[in-house]
């Protein structure tokens, strides 16, 4: 009898919550595909003709369109991209005639691995800094370092990762020699891209600790936490992180996203063998369905870490399921 | 935005921001010339007295093609903010205009799109709008759009809660009206801020497009593109990829950091400077008397607030304390500073504060964790919502007295159901949300007996509770000190809760204490008029139901403007000219009886016989 009412209580708040997280992921990515399918019949004139240049002969850019199927229908291409979808067929470049599935499982695994450990950079470093520094000034203390803190982290966070990548590369690799300039060769070569890619969203993420930590530390369950005489240690990471990670998360997972976005430029600075240098290269060549696909990918991921951040956030605060999407 | 001005950050990135603006206007006609001046001697020279920057693969100088480009950078960055937050202001404000089921389409649409990085959407329309400075502006522009739109959402949803829109709408005012006449102008100030903010990112994002190549073409260059052609030769000279880079991140910071300090202006951030002063005063040796001694405690907060002022009591063992008063009499800071939990910027000092036969200071906090408990104010605040009741029940023992988790939890059970929570099996599973307001306060008197209380500090346990709730854990308090011989210092704003549960009562007002009296001479020999007011402001069954309900006429002083005299003489119907010199100290009257009045017993009998009752 416990054991069913309490099953039915955890069921009554997580079910809808499931359910309307789902919907919203998949409609999402309903919209993601339909703009990407879209964005090649959005672009002014005929994307054939400008891929292949004004010198191109008139039946060459024909037979290219009839062969990418452009000639048939809208809905009757829509169609075809979305079965083509589900075969994990993201068409055919239009530079080099391969597969984009091929290209993308080619790069992809370069950018992951470069977002994922700048990612594990900045929670390694922000939320340690962020609980020291809100720990330290608590109740005004220490205005001082209070200062030094907030200022060098607005800067840090200002400056744009692409420069930082510059900045880096001119002093650490070019001035002191330390680190290859580019590539992703040696172990070396992956210290200034992951440090480009995280310094920024590292200071953003410290910041937002400590103030969501203050603010949490003011909370009558803290003072409860203080009159219990727990150790301080207890205190702070047993009681008020975890009511900080709330906030901390949802910044967290829009840092992620802008940090799998940020990949793009750095790539292109140091570059990386990934998606993103691909992108670029291939919008200059105007190669559309490498582009395509390859902003299907960088979409899906955003989406993906987006619906990660919030399945997270409600394992580790049940009030999250309950609150309205 | 002035108020912005004020503060040193806000200062200098309005210098900084003017300094562009300067530069974007007069660079191109003073230096345009020697910008474009191809010079085939000098071809991608590093820097020199002549070149600071450097010169080009043309030759040509790049200090002053920085300098130059500063136009074509800040111009495209605001065309793009301005055509950005205009396309978000209409997404964002259209929906509270539109049918319902068009307003929710836009509504879903932005909430989709503001979940993607602008980059990735300025990548995703420079595509369609092709590679270029106008593709580049349009693809920056829809990038800032979508959230732009959810915060005008956002801040048009705030403000149409208000009264002022309701009033509105009640008197007929159009849509269309309602949301250029009163909902806009009332957000327009956060607008600006972000706007600021945006104008910033849209500026370091153009670079980044342009660094890229598919932002500005040759023969135009902004510093984006300067940027990209020196990092090509980056292992040559840092300084052509330095400069442009400097340049893009001082402008940034410019926009940034003035719509930060324009926020905080407008925000009015406030925040109170503390300073330590621990202060330890001498002891005076007095005879072991209660298991809780106060002498003479101060608690002050910087800028010489003192909210409480020389409060001294004692509570003897198995005994029920009630301390009265009225929000801001000190009551609270009290319980705080003997249970010492005032934290900084407070101050606590007192002649003696001894727990137990010991200093509190010096009292472990294995000691304070078992044999103190504290009851708060508020159970819905007080239990931490990610932690499950049992958890946060069983800490105290595995912490304080070396039990595991699960004897821990089986001893939260045991506690739980010592206050008559049902099935604690189950509850000790759950967290406090699930939890009913006075079950929760029940835990948290639970929480207390984890240990061995010997004092449990009741802060205002029932204010926020209903008044059959506050029953129960009045009864609770009152069976925990009959069955474990614990003291209980009950601390109320409500005399009655007082006079039916406790010994002995406490009256607080504006920091001290003006009388100490046995409960059970309450309602007939109270003598301060503070407390025989507070008596006759309380209804009971003989009150005239027609009659207003009685009060205390003017209000407490707030803790930093107690002045001279006594600080009750102003609402004190007794008051004479020595009231409003001298405070007057607590003196005994008779056993155990003690009042801070300057009357004498017997002006001060007649006046609580004659109106009080």
């Amino acid at each position: 009898m416990i054991e069913v009412r309490r099953r039915a209580e955890g069921v009554s708040t997580w079910l809808p919550f499931a359910r309307r997280r789902a919907v919203r992921f998949l409609v999402s990515l309903w919209v993601l595909v339909t703009a990407a399918f879209l964005m090649i019949h959005l672009i002014p004139g005929d994307p054939v003709r400008e891929s292949l240049g004004l010198a191109a002969p008139p039946d060459v850019v024909a037979s290219r369109r009839a062969a990418l199927g452009l000639d048939d229908p809208l809905l009757v291409q829509y169609w075809r991209y979305l079965t083509g979808l589900f075969r994990g067929d993201l068409g055919t470049s239009l530079t080099t005639n391969t597969p984009v599935s091929d290209l993308i499982g080619d790069r992809l695994p370069a950018t992951v691995q470069l977002a994922v450990l700048a990612f594990l950079f900045v929670i390694v470093v922000a939320v340690p800094v962020g609980v020291v520094m809100a720990v330290l000034t608590k109740g005004g203390r220490r205005r001082g370092g209070e200062l030094a803190f907030t200022s060098s982290s607005v800067v840090l966070a200002a400056i744009p990762e692409f420069l930082l990548a510059v900045g880096l590369v001119s002093l650490l690799a070019v001035t002191l020699n330390l680190f290859p300039v580019a590539g992703n060769d040696a172990p070396g070569s992956w210290v200034l891209p992951v440090l480009a890619l995280a310094i920024g969203p590292a200071a953003v993420l410290a910041r937002i600790v400590r103030v969501e930590l203050l603010s949490v530390l003011g909370n009558d369950f803290v003072r409860t936490a203080r009159a219990k005489r727990l150790p301080a240690r207890l205190v702070y990471l047993r009681h008020a992180l975890p009511n900080a990670v709330t906030a901390t998360l949802t910044l967290g997972g829009m840092l992620l996203a802008s940090l799998v976005a940020g990949t793009v430029l750095v790539e292109n600075v140091f570059a990386w063998p990934g998606l993103g240098s691909t992108i670029v290269g291939s919008i200059q060549q105007k190669d559309y369905p490498t582009v395509q696909g390859i902003v299907l990918v960088y979409g899906a991921g955003v989406l993906l870490v987006n619906l990660v951040v919030d399945v997270v956030l409600a394992l580790l605060d049940p009030r999250s399921t309950i609150r309205e999407a | 935005m002035r108020a912005a001005l004020r503060s040193p950050v806000g200062l200098a990135s309005a210098v900084l921001l003017a300094v562009l603006v300067l530069l974007a206007v007069f660079a191109p006609l003073l230096w345009g010339d020697r910008a474009a001046a191809i010079d085939t001697d000098s071809l991608q020279q590093g820097p020199s007295a002549d070149h600071l920057l450097g010169t080009d693969q043309l030759g040509r100088d790049i200090f002053h093609r920085v300098l130059v480009a500063t136009r074509l950078t800040i111009g495209l960055a605001l065309l793009a903010t301005l055509i950005g937050v205009t396309t978000g202001l209409v997404l964002g404000s259209v929906p509270s205009v539109l049918p319902r089921w068009a307003a929710r389409v836009v509504t879903s649409a932005v909430n989709i799109a503001v979940a993607f990085p602008g980059l990735l959407l300025a990548l995703f329309f420079a595509v369609i709008f092709g590679t270029g400075t106008i593709g580049a502006v349009l693809a920056i522009a829809f990038a800032i759009a979508p959230s732009f739109a959810r915060l005008t959402q956002t801040l048009t949803a705030a403000v149409s809660g208000r009264d002022f829109i309701k009033a509105a709408r009640v008197c007929g005012v159009g849509r269309f009206r309602l949301l250029v006449r009163h909902i806009l102008p009332n957000i327009a100030e956060p607008l600006v801020i972000n706007a600021t903010l945006a104008a910033g990112s849209a500026l370091t994002a153009f670079a980044g497009l342009s660094f890229l190549g598919i932002g500005v073409q040759a023969p135009s260059y902004d510093w984006g593109r300067l940027l990209g052609e020196g990092l090509q030769r980056i292992y040559i000279s840092p300084a052509p990829a330095l400069g442009p880079a400097i340049a893009v991140v001082l402008a940034g910071l410019a926009f940034n950091l003035f719509g930060e300090a324009a926020a905080s202006a407008a925000g009015g951030r406030q925040q109170v400077r503390g300073r330590a002063v621990a202060r330890h005063d001498s002891t005076v040796e007095e005879p072991d008397e209660g298991l809780l001694t106060v002498r003479n405690l101060h608690v002050s907060f910087p800028g010489g607030i003192t909210p409480v002022r020389g409060v001294s009591f004692t509570v003897h063992n198995g005994e029920m304390i009630g301390v009265v008063g009225e929000s801001g009499s000190g009551k609270s800071l009290t319980a705080l500073a003997v249970s010492r939990l005032v934290e900084h910027p407070g101050t606590v000092t007192a002649d003696r504060l001894d727990f137990d036969g010991k200093p509190l200071r010096t009292t472990s906090d294995r000691d304070l964790g078992t044999k103190l408990a504290m009851v708060f104010q508020d159970p819905m605040t007080s239990f931490n919502p990610t932690r499950r009741i049992g958890s946060q029940l069983a800490e105290v023992s595995e912490v304080h007295q070396g039990l595991s988790r699960k004897e821990a939890v089986r001893k939260a059970v045991d506690r739980l159901r010592a206050v008559r929570i049902p099935e604690p099996e189950r509850r000790v599973k759950q967290y406090p949300h699930e939890f009913s307001g006075g079950m929760r306060q029940r835990a948290m008197i639970a929480m207390g007996l984890m240990g061995e209380p010997q004092l449990v500090i009741a802060d205002e346990p029932t204010t926020a509770l209903d008044v059959t709730v506050q029953r129960e854990v009045l009864k609770l308090l009152a069976r925990i000190r009959a069955e474990r011989t614990a003291a209980v210092l009950l601390i109320s704003h409500d005399i009655t809760v007082v006079a039916q549960t406790c010994d002995r009562v406490l009256v607080m007002y504006a920091g001290r204490i003006v009388e100490e009296l046995p409960t059970d001479e309450l309602f007939t020999a109270a003598r301060h008029p503070y407390t025989t007011a507070l008596l006759a402001a309380v209804p009971d069954l003989d009150t005239d139901r027609e009659a207003p309900l009685a009060v205390i006429p003017g209000r407490p002083p707030e803790p930093g403007e107690i002045a001279r005299g006594c600080p009750f003489a102003p609402r004190c119907p007794l008051a004479e000219d020595r009231c409003r010199e001298e405070e007057p100290e607590l003196t005994e009257m008779s056993d155990g009886h003690r009042v801070a009045c300057w009357k004498s017993e017997k002006e001060l009998t007649l006046a609580a016989a004659g109106g009080a009752r």
